[in-house]
């Protein structure tokens, strides 16, 4: 780790120099020749917003750098990704998932320590947390953003129903109820046929509130807490009622049809996570608003799930490694902070820098932070290391439950024994 | 006299058969199609009718346009699906015509290690093969790509000539070596017309999987300059893709230009099943 | 440039039939290259395991591990059963269909053959995410086309949403998968059909042997090698399926795994899925299992059942 900590030393040393040197106009069109940068991601929705905006504002800072966005479909980025890295023809620069994903990477020599990265410093713990060595001292990837998760809601269709953000279990059942009996929208837009949107919209959205958010993570990293306990299969007990609200046919209803569902003003109201907000705002003609996942008795704490999603990381393979850390750093400051979170809003800016975000919904999910305590999502840290995969059987337990095939309990009881098979706290 | 009428309504019979599968067959595609001309809100509204001057829209189409060179793209798909088409059917054929003509040691032996191919998804050694061309310097070629297929799709090529060639007639091959061809010739002018049908059978079965393949080209020739049509397409079915129109006309940009190639390739195969037929 | 024997029959000339090697050659030398190679790399991984890191020998431990271990050999069963049905609805749907359809079309006085032919096939041409989208379109309860079109029957009720049933599904994506592939049975047995030499059914006509008896008394027999050819595609690529699940279903093969087959199995375990890590040595194990499977089924192929259908040379 030393020499590869001096290596990096002297290689951004001489980044700084070169760029100096650059700035000066004594040897950009050398530079120029040099340094190419490839990003891997799997974000291919944004690849528009990288594009004309992200890739242009970091060249216009940079000149000499070239980067190019390089995504793949979201189900085949890991397979295709670790094939690459294995071959070594994989780009510079590495979209790094959270969590243990890109900590196999990392532990691999696949991806560069960023620990004398000047950057890395614009970053809480908790933000640095998802892509750090177990011993917090090699973080490997710049976090880039998290998404918040909570359900939006279709404002005229509230308006027209006479009804109120729900704000307790109760008010959101009577609000569904209500919806359900006048019988012009669906109450819910949900589909359990993709299985993550049941786990993550259904699961991860409201279960904090349950099990108290860090705390009860914590505690089923720990031993202390299982997920038979009553705070685990309560999520799951409020998961099974869902079913009754979905659309017809719910059970094949594919991911991108509970969008276009709700987004056609066919349905009032979607569990949902921030990253919908761009897309909703584009293609929804009815206002759009949002509520936090309704707490158990008024008066409750409110828990949230403010997920850190993706960061990115640097090929340790790369020949650009200088201009690699460049971008890095770019993206570590605030102009980039700024310039994601309001090109894609509902990804939430990780860094210490303040930032103003424009869109009224996106506010409306941030300031979320203030009210209630954040947490991540309870399958990612650590637990889903090994098979059976908690987060996978997780996917396919919340849909069973919402489709009423598998009882909370027993899927509690699944998850649980799957779990204690290969998992000694 | 209750013959032709037994033939009429065995004809009607078999029309009504005929007419009721090719609609099971062309409904979905025809679905895709037309509704990648209409306007999102009609998509879902009316799916099954077709588009009219109200809900006629090529967004989707512009939206795909934008994304990408996608002349350059359908380019690099038919170089390397023609290409390795060639090969398959070049190496394939003579291997096969080896297997089955001639009786060697190890025949039976080798006929099963060249079948083995078809046994295990070429997939699993992805690893090692993106190796070998960073190795050679291959990545982001279509020589890459080409490479691949072609070993991809020997396996099936050579099982399904070998049947065929057992059945080209010994006599003929006798008689050509009596007038003092070279096995050679008898390969090129004697067995390869008699298995033109099964060549041109083999050359649409080698042609869809390589033309529709998104994993290789994903791995081996992502670059903007070697992109596949259908890794072109694909960025629009991803995980996160809600724009229909932008999905639907990427698909039907898919699937018209393998449907020419195909209809082009299905001229010949007629022509070359009735050459079979008529020997 | 060679001399060589003439007559295909004779073994033991003393010539060394060097252009038996040229035929070969091209062929062995780019298969071996790039695909037994790296195949065979990636098998023998089935044989070591990671141990703190390094790839350590040993032997039939993931074997053991796989069929031993409660929930894996659950999950691999599972798929080994639910790929089973997945060929035995090919075999009993997809060849009876195609041999239906070539029989029509083999008929020389039909009219719009050519025609038919090529918009039966179409759907085989298409890729599997055409496909599955397309499928998913129609059988989605939103979009409405599959409901609208019961409705016009007046069956509506019998819609369900069959793709997200753990009853329906399984059957569902294989008539999918039938409705795709049924032309290339087709293909193979119209060229089967229609290179059956007129003079053998003139005489067979002269005999009063015609229509349904003639298919059954004289065709049938003579294109059996062609359905057995089929039927070994069949099973090999029912057994190598994934990409149309895949695309339905994910990598999860929902619903509750009832759709999950030999090949999603593999893929989840090898590439690995969301947060589960790819374990490249237990996919192998299942990668050499699937291979001995399907070897097991084209030895019989090739030794017990080709051998008693005799050729016919015309």
């Amino acid at each position: 780790m030393n020499t590869t900590n001096k290596v990096n030393k002297t290689a951004s040393l001489l980044a700084t120099s070169m760029i100096g040197l650059s700035a000066l106009g004594l040897s950009a069109g050398v530079y120029a020749q040099d340094a190419e940068l490839t990003i891997e991601s799997w974000r291919n929705d944004d690849l528009s917003i990288w594009q004309d905006k992200i890739i242009p504002a970091f060249e216009a800072k940079h000149p000499g750098i070239k980067v190019t966005f390089a995504p793949s479909a979201p189900a085949e980025y890991n397979a295709v990704l670790n094939s690459k890295l294995e071959a070594g023809s994989a780009g510079d620069l590495i979209t790094c998932r959270p969590f243990d994903a890109s900590l196999a990477l990392y532990d691999q020599g696949y991806l560069a320590s960023l620990a004398d990265l000047p950057g890395m410093g614009n970053f809480s713990d908790v933000a640095k947390s998802a892509w750090i060595t177990d011993d917090g001292k090699n973080p490997f990837c710049v976090p880039m953003a998290s998404v918040i998760h909570g359900f939006i809601y279709n404002k005229d269709a509230f308006a027209e129903l006479g009804l109120s953000v729900p704000e307790t279990e109760a008010d959101f059942f009577a609000a569904l109820d209500k919806i359900k009996e006048q019988g012009d929208y669906i109450p819910m837009s949900m589909g359990t046929s993709d299985q993550w949107e049941a786990a993550t919209m259904g699961y991860q959205n409201i279960g904090p509130n349950y099990w108290k958010g860090e705390e009860g993570r914590l505690g089923l990293i720990d031993g202390s807490q299982s997920l038979t306990d009553a705070q685990w299969v309560a999520p799951y007990e409020q998961l099974a009622k869902w079913g009754a609200y979905l659309g017809d046919g719910y059970e094949a209803q594919t991911y991108p049809d509970s969008q276009n569902l709700f987004t056609l003003g066919r349905a009032a109201i979607y569990p949902a996570g921030s990253w919908e907000i761009t897309g909703f705002n584009a293609n929804a003609d009815f206002e759009l608003g949002a509520f936090i996942p309704p707490v158990a008795a008024a008066g409750n704490e409110c828990y949230i799930s403010d997920h850190t999603d993706i960061g990115i990381g640097m090929n340790a393979k790369s020949e650009n490694a200088d201009a690699a850390k460049t971008f890095l750093n770019w993206v570590a400051s605030a102009e980039f902070a700024s310039l994601y979170a309001n090109a894609l809003p509902g990804f939430f800016p990780l860094s210490n820098d303040p930032v103003t975000l424009e869109d009224p919904l996106a506010q409306e999910f941030i300031s979320w932070r203030e009210k209630c305590n954040s947490t991540i999502r309870s399958t990612y840290q650590i637990l889903s290391r090994g098979t059976p995969n908690l987060e996978n059987e997780t996917w396919n337990a919340s849909a069973n439950v919402i489709k009423g095939t598998e009882s909370p309990a027993d899927a509690a009881k699944r998850l649980q024994d799957g779990l204690a098979s290969w998992y000694k706290p | 006299m209750s013959t032709v009428r037994n033939s009429i309504s065995n004809s009607v019979a078999s029309h009504a058969v005929l007419l009721l599968y090719t609609f099971i067959a062309l409904f979905p595609v025809v679905l895709i199609v037309i509704n990648s001309f209409k306007t999102r809100k009609a998509i879902f509204r009316s799916p099954l009718s077709p588009p009219n001057e109200e809900t006629f829209s090529t967004v989707g189409y512009e939206t795909v346009m934008k994304q990408g060179d996608f002349i350059l793209y359908f380019q690099n798909s038919l170089i390397v699906t023609v290409v390795s088409i060639f090969f398959v059917l070049l190496f394939g054929a003579m291997a096969a015509f080896a297997l089955s003509e001639y009786r060697f040691k190890g025949n039976t032996l080798m006929g099963l290690y060249l079948a083995l191919g078809i046994m295990i998804p070429i997939r699993l050694g992805t690893v090692s093969i993106l190796q070998l061309m960073v190795a050679t310097g291959l990545v982001n070629t279509l020589t890459a790509l080409i490479l691949v297929y072609t070993a991809q799709g020997l396996p099936l090529a050579i099982f399904i000539l070998s049947e065929f060639m057992h059945q080209v007639s010994k006599d003929l091959k006798d008689a050509g070596r009596i007038d003092g061809l070279s096995e050679y010739r008898i390969f090129y002018r004697l067995v390869m017309p008699l298995v033109r049908p099964a060549l041109a059978t083999v050359a649409i079965f080698t042609m869809i999987p390589i033309w529709n393949d998104l994993w290789f080209p994903l791995i081996l020739a992502p670059a903007e300059a070697t992109k596949t049509v259908t890794l072109g397409s694909q960025v629009f079915i991803g995980q996160f893709v809600t724009d229909w129109n932008a999905v639907l006309a990427a698909l039907s940009m898919a699937i018209v230009p393998v449907l020419l190639l195909y209809i082009i390739f299905s001229r010949q195969l007629i022509s070359g099943l009735t050459a079979g037929a008529v020997k | 440039m060679l001399v060589t024997s003439p007559g295909s029959g004779q073994v033991n000339k003393p010539q060394r039939r060097w252009h038996i090697a040229v035929f070969l050659a091209p062929a062995v030398l780019v298969y071996t290259a790039i695909m037994i190679l790296p195949l065979f790399g990636t098998m023998q991984l089935s044989l070591y395991k990671i141990i703190e890191g390094q790839q350590v020998f040993v032997g039939l431990d993931n074997f053991r591990h796989l069929l031993g271990d409660e929930r894996l050999s659950s999950t691999f069963w599972n798929a080994l059963s639910n790929n089973s049905i997945f060929f035995l609805i090919h075999m009993l749907v997809q060849n009876p269909i195609g041999i239906l359809l070539a029989a029509i079309l083999s008929n020389s006085r039909l009219r719009f053959r050519a025609w038919y032919r090529t918009a039966i096939f179409i759907p085989t041409i298409l890729s599997f995410v055409i496909v599955g989208f397309v499928w998913k379109l129609i059988l989605s309860p939103l979009w409405g086309v599959a409901p609208d079109l019961l409705d016009l029957v007046g069956l509506k009720s019998l819609y369900k949403p069959w793709l997200g049933k753990e009853q329906y599904a399984l059957i569902t994506l294989s008539l999918i998968s039938v409705w795709q592939f049924v032309g290339i049975p087709m293909m193979l047995i119209y060229a089967a059909l229609i290179s059956i030499p007129e003079d053998i059914l003139e005489a067979a006509e002269c005999d009063g042997i015609t229509g349904m008896k003639q298919f059954w008394k004289i065709k049938l027999p003579l294109i059996l090698p062609t359905i057995g050819i089929i039927s070994i595609l069949t099973f090999v690529a029912n057994f190598n399926a994934f990409d149309l699940i895949y695309v339905t279903q994910g990598a999860l093969a929902g619903p509750d795994y009832s759709t999950d087959i030999l090949g999603t199995f593999l893929y989840r375990t090898f590439f690995g899925f969301q947060l589960q890590l790819g374990d490249k040595n237990l996919g192998a194990t299942i990668a050499s299992l699937m291979f001995l499977i399907i070897l097991a089924g084209v030895c019989i192929y090739l030794f017990a059942i080709q051998r008693r259908l005799r050729r016919y040379t015309f």
